[in-house]
């Protein structure tokens, strides 16, 4: 028995507008369910005053500070390894042994699970160098996480700026560093900022890693080697302990917002720099 | 050049100091009780996690029926039949939906899947079913995005040379278009089957967590990234150990998975 | 071919993994004249030119035997920067690459390179270069605009005037007009007849007439080999050889 192609196709396009609707329907839901229970209880106090009673009422000031502070010192370190390091794979070496167990490093790296970065920082940020739950050990611990990603993007990006442009850049006399510096890099600016924005907004909503190594203080922190609780970890033990599900749904939706805020970031930087090399 | 071994000297050190704490471990409780005994029972000094390598790959396989069909249909669909214009909305919001932490998804279980499983389906509704759903919808924006992504990148001279030859739409994405997007789909799958085997939070959140072999997919169970953030945080001596030594064995089925994708995409791509 | 050679260059030998790419080339450049290479794709030219600025030691696969003498100073020696030699040695590429940024600072990317900051010896550079290459009058209103956005004949201008505000000795052309207008080529070929006075110009071509019309000497390249050398009147009226002969009269290549 064979079918006409002109049926197959009809039934295929029906079938994958089917799949397509209610894979669609189901993210569109999640987001304006979180929304829909969170949003009426979002204020002006939710954000800034400090939590009461474990986070059964007042607000998550302090959890919106480590969210913050600790994907921000994690970027501050870990652009440095990881633009650097893509700089050295792509202008500064050939393939050879070196840089395949470079990329084998990073390959894996990007494949191991957040609970492992968390067993991992607790062992040894924690426990063996003696920095306790803290912000430091934190920091680290996503140091760790991020790496690759900024790594893998900021290698495509260099990758992606013409040759013709070092060419013309050596050509005029400029030495390798300065090529990197006044030619490469900022033609790679864009690609290497989106891997920064991609890793600010995993590092937001880890929670396996940054709960063993961070901890959960709801305190507000004095200093790096404070412990602090970041909105993942807060909306975590919310959800997880039953403490308070309107909070919860609260604390969900601030933290959607503010992924949406570094995407919207991310977009608006993207079209800048494309705007400004054809003004 | 210093700068360039830091991933290298960070997986080394990850390796090397999750061995150190649990490989010891294991040599003592002996690899086969480890890992094939069912028994778990930290305070009776039974250490068995059959049942958690089972919970994980139970999940792990769930979560792949769920995401792969519905992530390949809506790359497909969203990739060949809809203008750029739509596409340009709709290709952020998959972005943001990657971005979406992973215990809100877990949340979501909790409070909206797992009552509708209990109600219609039986079981106590925490189950590897919810877990499955849960890490599937999780693994959607991965596989979809990267899946739009290569097909998008299939030439157009390859679509317009089956129309000339006088094949179907249809015809012509399934017999070209998919086969030149594989090895980017492929791609795709495996991070989402890393992600779903790695997740921790939305599994312990939905999947009940019970040690035991489960029956059937409406059975409650326990992974093993579970196992250790559940325990963790008051584990001590051998327990902590324990803990330690199912990091190495998921740590080993992680690097496994990684391997043998990256020579079966390396393998694709020596056959071009 | 009378006055002071510029470069003094003895049996060079270029080689591109195993196959031979130039063959015991051996040539005498005047300095303040223009040389035009000429000869089919293929035929070793390009490799020539990067040559002498050594932007072939950029390709891991090439290397390079025997002497090239810039005034009297081996350009191969372990001591010399290649760095410092193309701040001498300037090149301009067949196809015409602006940098992405404005025409200001496409001129002025390889004076900042040398430390100069002072605002007005900069605009003062970017006005005489501009105007060198025949430039200045079309874009002296729009310098902050992003050089991107000129025509193709605009943009290979701007890199010859790039390349001018360098302030190198020599000018290496590679191809320089291969895909623009006859307008903007006869703009170009008007640049490099006065440039001649200050600079030593060596202009590859693959159109035979531009060599006859804008150069003093003419050296003929076939497979590898330098075929002929000679004034430019000679090579095109009376050459020596047949291969040559058939070239410039249009019978092959």
């Amino acid at each position: 028995m064979t079918v006409h192609p002109r049926y197959t196709q009809t039934i295929a396009i029906f079938v994958l507008t089917l799949l397509t609707v209610l894979t669609l329907a189901v993210l569109v839901f999640i987001i304006v369910f979180v929304f829909g229970k969170g949003l009426p209880y979002i204020s002006y106090d939710f954000l800034f005053a400090k939590p009461e009673d474990m986070g059964r009422s007042g607000g998550i000031f302090p959890t919106l500070i480590g969210t913050v502070i600790l994907p921000l010192f994690a970027i501050i370190i870990a652009t440095p390894l990881g633009v650097g390091t893509a700089v050295y794979l792509t202008e500064y070496t050939r393939e050879n042994r070196i840089t395949r167990i470079i990329r084998f490093g990073a390959d894996c790296l990007a494949g191991i699970p957040s609970i492992i970065f968390g067993l991992f920082g607790f062992i040894f940020f924690v426990t063996t160098l003696r920095m306790g739950w803290s912000i430091m050990s934190g920091s680290l611990t996503l140091v760790f996480m991020i790496l690759p990603t900024i790594i893998r993007t900021s290698e495509e990006a260099i990758k992606a700026v013409p040759y013709s442009y070092r060419e013309v850049s050596f050509s005029l006399g400029a030495t390798l560093w300065q090529t990197v510096r006044k030619v490469v890099l900022p033609n790679a600016l864009p690609g290497i900022v989106t891997g920064i924005m991609l890793s600010i907004g995993r590092s937001i909503g880890e929670t396996a890693a940054v709960i063993f190594t961070a901890g959960s203080s709801l305190r507000m922190p004095h200093s790096i080697f404070d412990s602090i609780r970041t909105m993942s970890v807060h909306f975590y033990i919310l959800a997880r302990e039953g403490i308070s599900n309107k909070n919860a749904y609260a604390t969900a939706a601030v933290l959607i917002i503010s992924i949406l805020i570094i995407n919207l970031i991310s977009y608006w930087m993207m079209n800048m720099f494309i705007a400004k090399k054809t003004k | 050049m210093a700068i360039a071994l830091s991933a290298i000297t960070m997986l080394v050190l990850i390796v090397l100091f999750i061995i150190k704490e649990g490989l010891p471990f294991i040599f003592k409780i002996g690899i086969t009780d480890f890992l094939l005994s069912t028994d778990w029972e930290p305070a009776a000094g039974k250490y068995g996690i059959f049942p958690m390598i089972a919970g994980s790959l139970w999940v792990t396989l769930g979560a792949i029926l769920v995401g792969v069909p519905l992530g390949l249909a809506g790359a497909v669909f969203l990739s060949e039949f809809i203008p750029q214009w739509a596409m340009k909305t709709i290709k952020p919001t998959i972005e943001l939906l990657a971005g979406i932490p992973s215990v809100v998804y877990g949340f979501i279980g909790v409070m909206v899947l797992a009552p509708l499983i209990r109600e219609y389906l039986g079981g106590p509704g925490l189950s590897i079913m919810a877990a499955s759903i849960i890490l599937g919808i999780m693994i959607l924006p991965t596989v979809m995005s990267i899946s739009i992504d290569s097909i998008k990148a299939v030439p157009n001279s390859y679509r317009e040379g089956a129309f000339a030859l006088g094949a179907t739409h249809w015809q012509t994405i399934h017999m070209v278009v998919i086969p030149a997007a594989r090895s980017g789909i492929i791609a795709g799958i495996i991070l989402g089957l890393g992600r779903a085997i790695g997740e921790t939070m939305a599994v312990i959140m939905v999947a009940g967590n019970a040690v035991k072999l489960p029956n059937s997919p409406l059975d409650s169970v326990r992974t093993l990234t579970a196992n250790i953030a559940l325990e963790m945080g008051y584990a001590t001596g051998m327990h902590r150990q324990a803990l330690f030594a199912t990091g190495v064995v998921l740590l080993i089925i992680i690097m496994l998975l990684n391997y043998i994708a990256m020579t079966a995409i390396r393998d694709r791509g020596k056959k071009k | 071919m009378e006055g002071d050679y510029k470069f003094r260059i003895n049996n060079l030998n270029v080689f591109w993994g195993k196959a031979q790419a130039l063959r015991s080339i051996s040539i005498d450049i005047p300095a303040n004249r223009i040389l035009g290479i000429i000869g089919p794709s293929g035929s070793g030219k390009t490799v020539f030119l990067r040559s002498l600025n050594r932007m072939n030691d950029l390709v891991p696969e090439i290397s390079v035997e025997g002497r090239i003498l810039l005034d009297g100073e081996d350009i191969y020696h372990p001591d010399v920067d290649p760095v410092k030699l193309r701040k001498r040695v300037g090149m301009v590429f067949a196809l015409p690459v602006p940098l992405p940024a404005s025409i200001y600072d496409n001129i002025v990317f390889s004076p900042s390179l040398f430390r100069i900051r002072d605002r007005k010896k900069l605009n003062h550079l970017v006005e005489t270069s501009l105007t060198s290459a025949f430039l200045w009058d079309e874009v002296k209103d729009r310098l902050k605009t992003s050089a991107l956005r000129l025509s193709g004949g605009q943009q290979q201008r701007l890199c010859l005037a790039r390349v001018l505000a360098m302030e190198p000795e020599v000018i290496l052309l590679d191809e320089p007009c291969s895909g623009l207008d006859p307008i903007s080529t006869a703009a170009i070929e008007d640049a490099l007849g006065i440039l001649k006075k200050n600079f030593t110009i060596i202009l590859v071509t693959n159109n035979t007439k531009q060599a006859a019309r804008v150069a003093d000497n003419t050296a003929f390249f076939l497979m590898s080999e330098m075929i002929e050398y000679g004034a430019t009147e000679q090579i095109f009226t009376m050459p020596r050889d047949k291969r040559t002969n058939d070239y410039v009269t249009g019978r092959f290549g």
